[in-house]
């Protein structure tokens, strides 16, 4: 064994390390520093100091370690901060969106504001409310989960049960092909359908089938996922007892997988339920209150939102704030619901 | 090369669950060291706290002193990076890198440490292998992925991994566990070899094994399960499998339980 | 969750619709079992044909206006369907496209890897578990949300980067700025990165966590830091699951709608400049002009639409083509 092949050998175990405090300590100083140069330069933006501050951290830690503990060990660290400055870079945005959305929210969200239209209430003027909106949205929604949840599921039931072939292959490519379709895309096949060619007019239906379109792929894939989960062992055991396989689907299967399955179309009901762009397209919106889906135009929260941002008025963005926060709420507790169900039923 | 490990009052903890107490043994260099004992006595845990291999696994915590040499592994200011180079690991599954070629898993190690030129890798890489007994089955294929060799031959290829950096000790947790006997076999020829070279350090469920490869025998047990694990005895092997000081050892060794 | 994140590490089964062969065809000789099999096999075909009609329905459309279109329809700046004659084309929104999602791309997948690492393998327990439950939550805000976000709060904040980056970068013409509001398709990039990180992070994180733990343990026991075990292992085992997550987050930034249109000041040239206003996406498109469109506008629109289903169904395929050559990867290593 020559010196020649053996590495450069440390005599000790001991590398210098630098204590647990360090990386504190360079944030800290990052962060004063990025603020005191910022200010000195006259930079007002917030993003700015951040950004220097960021830059000054990974690099500080980079220098002092590698001086210190080795250049492994530096990179090391390197990657740790960039990991940091990774999630703070992206909770921080996030964060405000979240914390935006709630503080400018809360100002108009009260009783009044769930009950009413916006009627005769002009851009410009307070009040107002998004009642219509929020009848639209359950309407449509509603209807969109009353088509896509028969058709996802048995499809599900179709590809899990009795799959095979050419047929089930094509189904699959097909709801995979479905999944990625942009959601103004599904609105302009609705149209190029329904207004152009049937020469419909606009209609919450009309929204609800574009929605439709969006909603089945996604309850198709879940279902699948939940029916794949059920032992075989249980459909044989029921089926060697000679009860017939349509018997053995509803009594068996779907009663084990119910949980799961209730979970995935309720993720699918929230995604849709903030879908803009096909009840832009389909809907239209308006600011009265129209209880039929099928016929004339509708308005939707989603849609509400954007009709109030585009008013412009200070007045019109507390209320698309306070929309805003609404449709988060009410997508957010669909969520945990569904979380909550899928916790709580899933498999033991 | 080789360096003797003195270990005192060892405990080891998952979480707040103690899960091997007051541990105290020496390990001798150029020498090996089986450890056998039934499930969950904490064998392999014990041998993952000589490479500080423990604390990666959440919640680990480990108090005691493990001296090799004259260094105390737990000692403040020790980098555990460090002594994992120092103290090499075969682990029960053979894990060479699934993406790397049977070349680049040799000289992964030596990737790590500094810079080497192509035909001081070269030679470490076959040198290495020849070592782990492998270089005649696949120098041919250095390039192919290292995942595309039988159990047996990854198992070697893991060894010439972990002999490639030049540790001090070699630890080995259940290497033949997932092996075939002839593979078992050439492992265990192996092992004969390299212990002129490293301190070696075996866990093993096969008393056969423990008997036929190891200069000296740890026995640990548990009271019960939730206990913690103990080491009940250290010996000479020719003792302990003939005479041992403690009748539980010799129950275990004669099959009355475990 | 667990549910996803355990599938793809099973072996690859044939689905338990296998050893029921001879059920099926036998039960379907029973009525209950006939209608059955009728309802959920024609809901299977039912799909087949909303595909078939939707791909049908664009083309037909799209090729009316296409036919009468005067200009080339992939390389005019013009946008004048009603025009007397009719010269449309594509170039501008094509630009516009690709560049907001590139630079969506660019920004959202070294920091989503890096939050998945951070939850994976950096934070702390408890820290990465509530971290991964609000990006999950997160993945679920509408665009809309987003859009309004990124139009009242993002856009005024851009203003301080906009001018540092035109002080020192403004000379290669790519971030100069004329000073206008941040209305620009840099800043619509950002925003499309903030709303397709949750979704690469989430993917990134599942994937990162199915690495066994004994290739990290490996690394770990060759002496490697944390870092290195992250270079060794994990990355190679995770590296086609996040090419597939950022071709998911991909088909989203390029079919993202509302919070395009909210964010762009839109305009029908394409400028050299990131930073300046202007500019323009399909999907923004098509919701702004659709207003005013008459029918021979609405076709050309939904000509545009259809380019832009082929270029999310080209990036999605990619990304499935990558999932499926993983499975076997992975399905031979487990």
């Amino acid at each position: 064994m020559s010196n020649a092949t053996l590495s450069p050998r440390r005599d000790s175990l001991r590398g210098a390390t630098l204590p647990k405090w360090f990386a504190w300590a360079v944030a800290a100083g990052s962060l004063a520093l990025g603020y005191g140069i910022s200010a000195a330069a006259g930079l007002h933006s917030d993003v700015q100091w951040a950004l220097i501050a960021a830059v000054l951290f990974v690099v500080g830690s980079y220098a002092v370690s590698a001086k210190i503990e080795g250049a492994r060990q530096a990179k090391d660290r390197t990657a740790t901060s960039l990991v940091w400055v990774a999630f703070l870079l992206a909770v921080t945005p996030l964060a405000s969106l979240l914390w935006e959305t709630a503080e400018r929210g809360v100002k108009v969200l009260d009783g009044y504001f769930l009950t009413h239209s916006m009627g005769v209430v002009a851009d410009a003027e307070p009040g107002g409310g998004i009642y219509h909106a929020l009848l639209g949205t359950l309407e449509q929604v509603g209807l969109a989960a009353l088509i896509s949840v028969p058709v996802g599921v048995l499809t599900a039931i179709y590809l899990v049960e009795y799959g095979r072939g050419k047929l089930a292959k094509a189904v699959t490519f097909f709801v995979d092909v479905m999944t990625g379709i942009p959601s103004i895309v599904a609105g302009l096949f609705i149209l190029s359908l329904w207004v152009l060619i049937l020469k419909m007019g606009p209609s919450g239906f009309a929204g609800s089938l574009a929605l439709s379109i969006l909603m089945i792929p996604v309850v198709v894939r879940s279902t699948e996922e939940m029916l794949k989960l059920v032992p075989n062992e249980l459909r044989e055991a029921s089926l060697a007892l000679g009860v017939p396989k349509w018997r053995t689907i509803l009594k068996v299967v779907l009663p084990t997988s119910i949980g799961g399955i209730i979970t995935g179309i309720m993720l699918a009901v929230a995604r849709i339920t903030g879908e803009t762009a096909p009840v832009l397209l389909l809907v239209w919106g308006t600011d009265f209150i129209n209880a039929n889906p099928f016929q004339d135009p509708q308005e939707s929260l989603p849609m509400y939102i954007y009709l109030q941002f585009g008013a412009g008025s200070d007045p019109a963005y507390d209320r698309a704030w306070a929309a805003a926060l609404t449709l988060i709420a009410f997508i957010m507790i669909l969520n945990l619901v569904a979380r909550g169900i899928a916790r709580w039923k899933a498999p033991r | 090369m080789a360096k003797r490990i003195d270990v005192s009052g060892l405990n080891a903890y998952y979480g707040s669950f103690l899960a091997i107490e007051d541990i105290s043994m020496t390990v001798e260099p150029r020498s090996v060291t089986a450890f056998i004992g039934p499930s969950g006595c904490g064998k392999s845990t014990f041998l993952r706290t000589l490479n500080r291999m423990h604390e990666v696994t959440p919640g680990g915590r480990v108090d005691g002193k493990v001296m090799l040499d004259d260094e105390n592994l737990y000692g403040a200011g020790i980098d555990p990076v460090a002594v994992r180079r120092e103290v090499g690991m075969v682990f029960q599954r053979p894990n060479p890198f699934p993406t790397m070629s049977v070349y680049d898993n040799v000289a992964a190690g030596l990737r790590l440490n500094g810079k080497y030129k192509k035909s001081q890798l070269d030679d470490i890489v076959e040198k290495s292998l020849k070592g782990a007994n492998l270089w005649n089955e696949v120098k041919d294929r250095l390039n192919k992925p290292g995942s595309g060799l039988s159990g047996g031959q990854q198992q070697r290829l893991c060894i010439a991994r972990a002999i490639a950096v030049e540790p001090n000790v070699l630890l080995m947790d259940e290497p033949c566990s997932a092996l075939d006997p002839i593979s078992t076999l050439a492992i265990e020829d192996l092992i004969g070899e390299l212990k002129e070279r490293f301190t070696i350090v075996i866990v093993t469920h096969n008393m056969q094994q423990a008997a036929r490869v190891s200069d000296r025998t740890a026995f640990f047990n548990l009271a019960a399960v939730g206990q913690p694990g103990k080491l009940i005895e250290i010996d000479d092997t020719e003792r302990i499998f003939s005479n041992p000081s403690v009748q539980a050892t010799e129950d275990y060794i004669s099959g009355r339980f475990g | 969750m667990d549910i996803t994140a355990q599938k793809p590490a099973a072996p690859p089964s044939p689905g338990p619709a296998a050893p029921e062969d001879k059920g099926a065809a036998r039960g379907a000789t029973r009525p209950g079992d006939r209608i059955f099999l009728g309802f959920s096999r024609g809901s299977g075909i039912f799909v087949l044909v909303l595909m078939a009609a939707i791909a049908a329905f664009l083309t037909y459309r799209a090729s009316l206006a296409i036919s009468k279109d005067e200009a080339n329809f992939f390389t005019s700046f013009e946008w004048n369907p009603t025009g007397v004659p009719p010269e449309f084309g594509i170039a501008v929104l094509a630009f516009g496209t690709v560049v907001s999602s590139v630079i969506a791309m660019v920004i959202a997948v070294p920091i989503s890897v890096g939050i998945a690492l951070f939850i994976t393998h950096y934070a702390p327990r408890r820290l990465g578990g509530t971290v991964g439950y609000v990006i999950d939550l997160l993945a679920a805000v509408p665009s809309i949300v987003y859009g309004l976000w990124g139009a009242i709060v993002l856009v005024p904040h851009m203003d301080g980067l906009y001018g540092w980056l035109d002080d020192y970068l403004g000379w290669t013409g790519v971030f100069a700025w004329e000073g206008g509001p941040a209305r620009s398709l840099l800043t619509v990039g950002i925003l499309l990165a903030l709303m397709i990180l949750p979704i690469i992070t989430n993917v990134s994180r599942e994937v990162f966590r199915q690495v066994p733990r004994m290739h990290e343990e490996a690394a770990l026991a060759l002496g490697a830091t944390r870092w290195e075990v992250i270079r060794m292992s994990v990355l190679p085992f995770g590296r086609s699951g996040v090419i597939s997550a950022s071709m998911l987050g991909l088909g989203r930034a390029l079919g993202e709608t509302m919070a395009v249109a909210m964010v762009l000041s839109p305009s029908f040239d394409i400028s050299a400049s990131l930073l300046d206003a202007g500019g323009g996406t399909f999907a923004q498109n098509i919701a702004s002009k659709f207003n005013e469109a008459t029918v021979m506008g609405q076709d050309a629109l939904i000509a545009s639409g259809m380019v832009l289903f082929v270029i999310t169904l080209l990036v999605n395929g990619a990304a499935r083509l990558i999932i499926a050559r993983r499975k076997e990867y992975s399905g031979a290593n487990a």
